[in-house]
C-alpha cells in the first residue's frame, strides 16, 4: 500500500502512542471534581420522579392526578399513559411528576391513584413449553447436512442444555437527564452514550408532542458518564418527560432513574437458553452443530446469539431459534450484544464435546480455528494464554481426581468481535500563543476516549499530551457518532489523527519560509518543529506558533468510511480469548475464581494502559454476570424481586481472583490500525469460567450464573459430590 | 416518605419516655442502617423517630473475667471488633461481626441493631407485608423462596432471621436488658425472637415502647467457640446459611455443645440434636459432619431452597470443626 501523510507514524517514532498513559480525566475522578449529570444543579432545578405501573399487565381504567397537583411544591404533573392504554411491565411509566424536591416529587406519587383491569402476564422463559402464545419462531439456518452428518458412525457427538440468564446493565449511574429551556433552546444535561446523536432524537420527539423546537436549537453535554454498556444510546421516555416537564414548568427539571427502575426498565441483555448437539471426528475436527434455541429480550422478545459462535465454518449446520415475549423491561444493547449469550451457548458446548473427545479444550480449539476467520490469531492467543495461565500445570481431564472437597478447574472460551470506526469529525485549532485544542462532539464512557484523542493529537504535534486541550462531551462541537460497538477508538483516533495532521501541515507551511526549508521538509517532533534533515533549523513549538500573528489554524479532520481513504488508519476484526482457573468448594457449590487470563488484540493500541483497563474490567464483569448476576422475576406477582443492589449481587474486588492481561501488539497487529476494544473481552469469561467449574467438578452445570444450587444440583445428578 | 418528628434523648430513661408517649407510632433509631431504608421504601412509617446515638449509657462495653461481657446496645460493630478483650474471650462475636463485608455497615451498624432488623425477604421489603400474603396466599410458597426458611416453616411466616450475631450469642447463653415504660426486663437472646402466627404479631418480643439495651455474655469459662456462614459473595451479601458451636471439651470429648443456626428459619435455630450428636465424642470430620446431619434431620425445604439443608448442614460441620481446632 502507499504511504500516506495520515499514517500512524512508524513504531520507531512514536513517543505516545502505545504507551502506558494514564487517564487525563483521573484525578477530576478521584476527586469528584468531575462533574456528571447527577451533579448538575442549575438554579431554580425542580426534581422529577415517575408514577409506575405496580402490574405486571393490565388496561389502565382510570386515573386521578388531582391529589398530587394540589399538594405544596408540586409545580407540573403529566400522565404519558391514558385511560384505556396497557401496561407491559412492572415499572411501565404512567404519569410524570415535577416538584420543588425529590422528597415532595416523591411524596406526590403516593397521591395520585390510577385504576388497573390486571392482565395475564408470563415472565419465566426457561421452560420453553409453558411459553405458549409467548413464544414466536424468529429464525432458523441451513448448511451442508447435519443430519447426515451427525449419522456417521465414526463421529463423536456431545448434547447438552445450555443457558444463560437475562441481566441488567447495573449502570452505577442511572439513566437520567437534567433539561433547562431558554426561550425555544433546550439545554440537556444527558447520561448518554451519545452526545451528538441526541439533539435530533431529543427534537424528533418533543415536535410529536407538540413543543416548537429545531434539532439545532437543542445542545447536549455529557461529560462524565457512569456507565452505559449498551443502555444509554437515545433520550428515552423518560429523557423527553424532563424536558417537556421542565417546558411545561418553565424551569430547569432534573430526572435520574431511581434504582429499582434502572434494573427493572432501563435495559437488560436478553436470556438464551439452547438444546445443542455437536459432533466432531475422532481426531477432534468439527462436522456438524443443531442447535435450538429460545430467548427473551422482555416484552420485545429477542434475536437469536450468533450460533455456532466463532467457529462459523462447521460444515453441516441446522438453528432454530424461538423469540420470547415476557412482561419484563425491555432490552437494550448489552456490552457485545448477543455475543456473550452465544460463547456461553457455543463454547460450553464443545468444551462437553472436547471432554467427550478426551482432549484438551486448548487443543481441541487450535485444532479447528481455521472454522472461524482468523485461526492463527486464536491460536497465538491461547499459547499465549496458556503460558500466563499455566495451562500445561494445572489443566486435567474433566473431574478433579485429588482429595479433598475443594476441586480445581481449568476453561477456556474465545470471541470474536468487530469493531470499525465509527464516522467522526475532529476540530483541530492551533493558536498563535501555541495552545492546542481538540474539539470533539463525542463522549468518554470511562474508556479513555478523551486521553485517546489527546495523545493522537500531541503525538502528531511531536507535544507533551498535557500541551493539547481536549474538548469533548457537548454536541456544539463537530459530530463524532455514538460510543457503541466498540467504534469510538477507530473513529476518534482516524478523525484525530487526519484533522491534526492537517493543523500541522498549515503550521508547517506559516514556518517554513523562516526556517529555509520546504514545508514536506519538516517534522514536528519533542516540541520543536524543525527540519528532517537538518535538526539545528527548527524552533521551538511556541516560537513556531507565534509566526500565526493573530489568526489561528483551524483544521477539521473526519474518519472517512472504509475503502474511501488509502491510509490505514483502523480496521476491524478482533479474536480474544479469556482463561478461568477456578475452585469449587464441593460441599457448598461456592465458585472460587484464582485467576482470570485476557488475551486479546484491537489492532494498534493509542495507549496501553486503558486498554488493558478495558479488559480488567470485562473480566470484572464477566467474573460478575458468571457467577452472580441474573433478573430474578417473580411468576406471581410479575415483578423483578431482585431490583435493588442488595439480591442484584455484584462481585466485589474479593470475589473476582486475580486478573491478567495480554495485549497483542507489535508486527501483525499494528499495521492494522486502531479496532474497538471495549465489548470483545467482556464475551469470553462467562464460557470459561462455566468450562473451568466443569473441569473442576466433572459435569456441565447447564445455566450462568453459576449459582451455589445449581452447582449443588450438577453435583448431585452426575459429579463428583 | 411519611414525615416524622425526630427525638434526641441523653438517657435511656428520656427514650423510653418518648417511645411510650407516641402510642405506639414511634421507634428507636440505632444506626439507621435497616430503618431508614425501610422507611424509603414505605415498609415503616413512624411518626417519631427516638435517636439514640447520644444516649451515652447505651455505648459501654466493658468485660471481666469474672462478669463477662457488657455490650450496650449502640456499640458498633467496628467498636466491638476494636475490643481486645472481645476478640481474646469471644473470638466468635468478633467473628460473626466481621461478617458484615461493608466497612459503612460496621462502622455504623450497631450490635442492638443487628439484634432487631427486620427481615430481607423481598416480599417484605417490597411491601406485602411480613407474612407476605398476596390475593389470600403465601407468597413465598409459590413464588421464589431460593432464599428463604428450611427450618420453623409451617406457616406463616417463611422468612429469615438475618442477625448475624444471635446465633453465636444464643449458643453463649447471652441474655439481653429490656427498658420500657414498666421498668427493667431481662430476656434470653433466644426469646427475642418470635416466630410470627399472624400478621398481627411481630417478629421481636419488644412490646411498644421498649427499647433493647444491653447485652450480657456470661463468661465463656474455657469454652471454644466459632461460627461459619455460607455466602455467595466476598463483596457484602447475606449468608445463605451459617452455625455458631460453642463446645466445652474435657480430656478431648465434647462434654456439652451449643449449636444454633442462622439464616435457614424466621428465628435463629437452635440444634438439640446436633448438641446430642457431639456430646461424649471427640470431634473429628466425621462427628462433625453427623451432627451437621443431625441439624438438618429435620428440615423441611420449599419448592426451590432444598440446596439450602446441604449448606446449612456444612455450616453447622465446619463451625464445630473450626470450634474443635480453635479457629473461631
Amino acid at each position: 500500500m502507499a504511504s500516506c501523510k495520515y499514517d500512524w507514524p512508524p513504531p520507531g517514532e512514536r513517543s505516545l502512542i502505545g504507551k502506558r498513559i494514564k487517564r487525563l480525566d483521573g484525578p477530576e475522578k478521584a476527586s469528584g471534581r468531575a462533574k456528571y449529570t447527577y451533579d448538575i444543579n442549575p438554579s431554580g432545578l425542580l426534581f422529577a420522579k415517575i408514577y409506575r405501573s405496580p402490574c405486571a399487565h393490565a388496561k389502565i381504567t382510570g386515573i386521578d392526578t388531582s391529589e398530587a397537583e394540589k399538594m405544596p411544591g408540586v409545580k407540573t404533573v403529566l400522565a404519558v399513559m391514558g385511560v384505556g392504554d396497557e401496561t407491559h411491565w412492572v415499572g411501565d411509566e404512567i404519569v410524570c411528576v415535577a416538584a420543588e424536591s425529590e422528597e415532595i416529587a416523591t411524596d406526590a406519587l403516593s397521591k395520585i391513584k390510577v385504576q388497573f383491569q390486571e392482565l395475564p402476564f408470563f415472565v419465566n422463559e426457561e421452560n420453553l413449553d409453558q411459553a405458549g402464545d409467548h413464544a414466536k419462531p424468529a429464525s432458523t439456518k441451513t448448511k451442508g447436512d447435519a443430519s447426515k452428518a451427525f449419522s456417521d458412525p465414526d463421529v463423536v457427538t456431545s448434547e447438552g442444555y445450555y443457558g444463560i440468564a437475562a441481566i441488567t446493565h447495573c449502570c452505577l449511574e442511572a439513566h437520567g437527564n437534567v433539561a433547562q429551556w431558554t426561550g425555544n433552546n433546550l439545554l440537556t444535561h444527558s447520561s448518554t452514550q451519545n452526545v451528538p446523536g441526541l439533539p435530533s432524537q431529543f427534537g424528533d420527539s418533543l415536535r410529536k408532542q407538540g413543543v416548537d423546537v429545531s434539532d439545532k436549537n437543542v445542545e447536549t453535554i455529557c461529560n462524565y458518564i457512569g456507565g452505559g454498556f449498551g443502555s444509554k444510546f437515545g433520550t428515552d421516555e423518560w429523557g423527553i418527560h424532563v424536558a417537556q416537564l421542565a417546558h411545561k414548568a418553565g424551569r430547569p427539571v432534573k430526572l435520574m432513574l431511581e434504582r429499582d427502575m434502572e434494573l427493572e426498565g432501563a435495559g437488560a441483555r436478553p436470556s438464551a437458553f439452547a438444546n445443542i448437539k455437536v459432533a466432531a471426528q475422532k481426531d477432534g475436527t468439527l462436522v456438524a452443530w443443531d442447535s435450538k434455541s429460545w430467548g427473551s429480550g422482555g416484552f420485545p422478545g429477542a434475536g437469536m446469539p450468533p450460533l455456532p459462535y466463532v467457529l462459523t465454518g462447521i460444515p453441516n449446520i441446522t438453528t432454530q431459534h424461538t423469540s420470547i415475549s415476557t412482561n419484563a423491561g425491555p432490552a437494550r444493547a448489552w456490552r457485545a450484544p448477543d455475543h456473550p449469550q452465544a460463547a456461553a451457548l457455543t463454547l460450553c458446548a464443545l468444551d462437553d464435546l472436547a471432554a467427550k473427545l478426551n482432549m484438551d479444550p486448548i487443543e481441541f480449539l487450535s485444532k479447528n480455528a481455521d472454522l472461524s476467520a482468523r485461526g492463527n490469531v486464536y491460536r497465538e492467543e491461547m499459547k499465549i494464554g496458556a503460558q500466563l495461565s499455566d495451562w500445561q500445570k494445572n489443566w486435567h481431564p474433566r473431574g478433579d481426581k485429588t482429595s479433598g472437597t475443594v476441586k480445581r478447574g481449568m476453561g477456556v472460551s474465545i470471541h470474536t468481535w468487530g469493531g470499525a470506526g465509527h464516522p467522526s469529525s475532529c476540530g483541530v485549532n492551533i493558536y498563535p500563543d501555541g495552545s492546542v485544542e481538540v474539539n470533539m462532539g463525542s463522549q468518554d464512557l470511562g474508556t479513555g476516549t478523551r486521553t485517546v484523542i489527546g495523545i493522537v493529537a500531541a503525538e502528531t504535534f511531536g507535544l507533551p499530551l498535557e500541551a493539547v486541550k481536549v474538548n469533548i462531551g457537548d454536541s456544539k462541537y463537530p459530530a463524532d457518532s455514538a460510543s457503541g460497538g466498540s467504534t469510538t477508538v477507530g473513529g476518534v483516533s482516524a478523525s484525530t489523527r487526519r484533522g491534526s495532521v492537517d493543523a500541522r501541515d498549515q503550521l508547517f507551511e506559516v514556518v517554513a519560509p523562516s526556517l529555509g526549508v520546504k514545508p514536506e521538509q519538516l517534522v514536528a517532533v519533542g516540541g520543536y518543529i524543525q527540519a528532517k534533515d537538518d535538526p539545528s533549523k527548527k524552533l521551538s513549538w511556541k516560537e513556531a506558533c507565534a509566526k500565526l500573528q493573530v489568526k489561528p489554524i483551524q483544521a477539521l479532520g473526519r474518519n472517512l468510511p472504509r475503502g474511501m481513504s488509502p491510509c490505514k488508519l483502523n480496521d476491524s476484526g478482533v479474536g480474544g480469548c479469556t482463561i478461568a482457573d477456578v475452585s469449587v468448594d464441593t460441599e457448598t457449590g461456592l465458585i472460587k475464581i484464582n485467576k482470570m487470563v485476557a488475551v486479546q488484540d484491537c489492532g494498534l493500541i493509542i495507549d496501553l494502559k486503558t486498554a488493558e483497563s478495558q479488559c480488567y474490567g470485562a473480566l470484572i464483569m464477566g467474573v460478575t454476570y458468571a457467577l452472580f448476576e441474573e433478573k430474578i422475576m417473580d411468576r406471581i406477582t410479575g415483578r423483578m424481586l431482585n431490583n435493588n443492589m442488595e439480591f442484584y449481587k455484584l462481585a466485589g474486588i474479593g470475589d473476582v481472583g486475580d486478573l491478567v492481561v495480554h495485549m497483542m501488539t507489535g508486527p501483525g497487529y499494528d499495521e492494522r490500525g486502531t479496532i474497538g476494544l471495549g465489548e470483545p473481552p467482556v464475551i469470553s469469561p462467562g464460557a470459561a469460567i462455566s468450562n473451568a467449574v466443569a473441569n473442576a467438578i466433572g459435569v456441565r452445570v447447564p445455566t450462568i450464573p453459576l449459582t451455589p444450587d445449581k452447582v449443588l444440583a450438577a453435583l448431585e445428578k452426575g459429579g463428583m459430590a | 416518605m411519611q414525615a416524622f418528628e425526630y427525638a434526641r434523648p441523653k438517657s435511656t430513661q428520656e427514650a423510653v419516655k418518648l417511645l411510650a408517649d407516641a402510642g405506639g407510632e414511634a421507634l428507636p433509631l440505632a444506626g439507621g442502617t435497616d430503618l431508614i431504608s425501610l422507611m424509603k421504601d414505605g415498609a415503616a412509617a413512624p411518626k417519631r423517630l427516638v435517636s439514640l446515638q447520644h444516649v451515652g449509657e447505651l455505648r459501654r462495653l466493658s468485660h471481666s473475667s469474672s462478669a463477662g461481657l457488657r455490650l450496650g446496645a449502640m456499640v458498633t460493630l467496628d467498636e466491638l471488633l476494636e475490643s481486645k478483650e472481645v476478640a481474646a474471650a469471644y473470638p466468635a462475636i468478633a467473628e460473626a461481626a466481621r461478617g458484615v463485608h461493608s466497612q459503612q455497615i460496621r462502622s455504623t451498624g450497631t450490635v442492638g441493631g443487628d439484634l432487631c432488623q427486620r427481615p430481607r425477604c423481598w416480599y417484605y421489603r417490597a411491601g406485602f407485608g411480613l407474612l407476605a400474603v398476596y390475593n389470600g396466599k403465601a407468597l413465598v410458597l409459590d413464588g421464589d423462596n431460593r432464599y428463604h426458611a428450611i427450618l420453623g416453616n409451617s406457616g406463616p411466616a417463611y422468612f429469615v432471621n438475618p442477625s448475624s450475631l444471635a446465633p453465636i450469642l444464643i449458643a453463649l447463653n447471652a441474655k439481653l436488658s429490656i427498658h420500657g415504660p414498666q421498668g427493667e426486663r431481662e430476656l434470653s437472646v433466644q426469646d427475642l425472637f418470635v416466630n410470627p402466627k399472624s400478621d398481627q404479631e411481630s417478629e421481636l418480643a419488644l412490646r411498644p415502647g421498649e427499647i433493647l439495651t444491653e447485652i450480657r455474655v456470661p463468661p465463656a469459662g474455657g469454652a471454644k467457640m466459632a461460627i461459619y456462614e455460607v455466602r455467595q459473595k466476598e463483596a457484602l451479601d447475606w449468608p445463605l446459611a451459617a452455625a455458631a458451636a460453642v463446645l466445652k471439651i474435657q480430656g478431648g470429648t465434647v462434654e456439652s455443645a451449643r449449636v444454633v443456626m442462622g439464616h435457614v428459619a424466621p428465628v435463629p435455630w437452635p440444634s438439640p440434636d446436633a448438641e446430642e450428636a457431639l456430646k461424649g465424642k471427640s470431634v473429628d470430620e466425621n462427628v462433625a459432619a453427623e451432627a451437621g446431619k443431625a441439624a438438618l434431620s429435620k428440615a423441611t425445604p420449599l419448592s426451590m431452597n432444598a440446596y439450602k439443608v446441604q449448606l446449612a448442614r456444612v455450616a453447622v460441620k465446619r463451625a464445630i470443626l473450626r470450634a474443635a481446632k480453635g479457629e473461631a
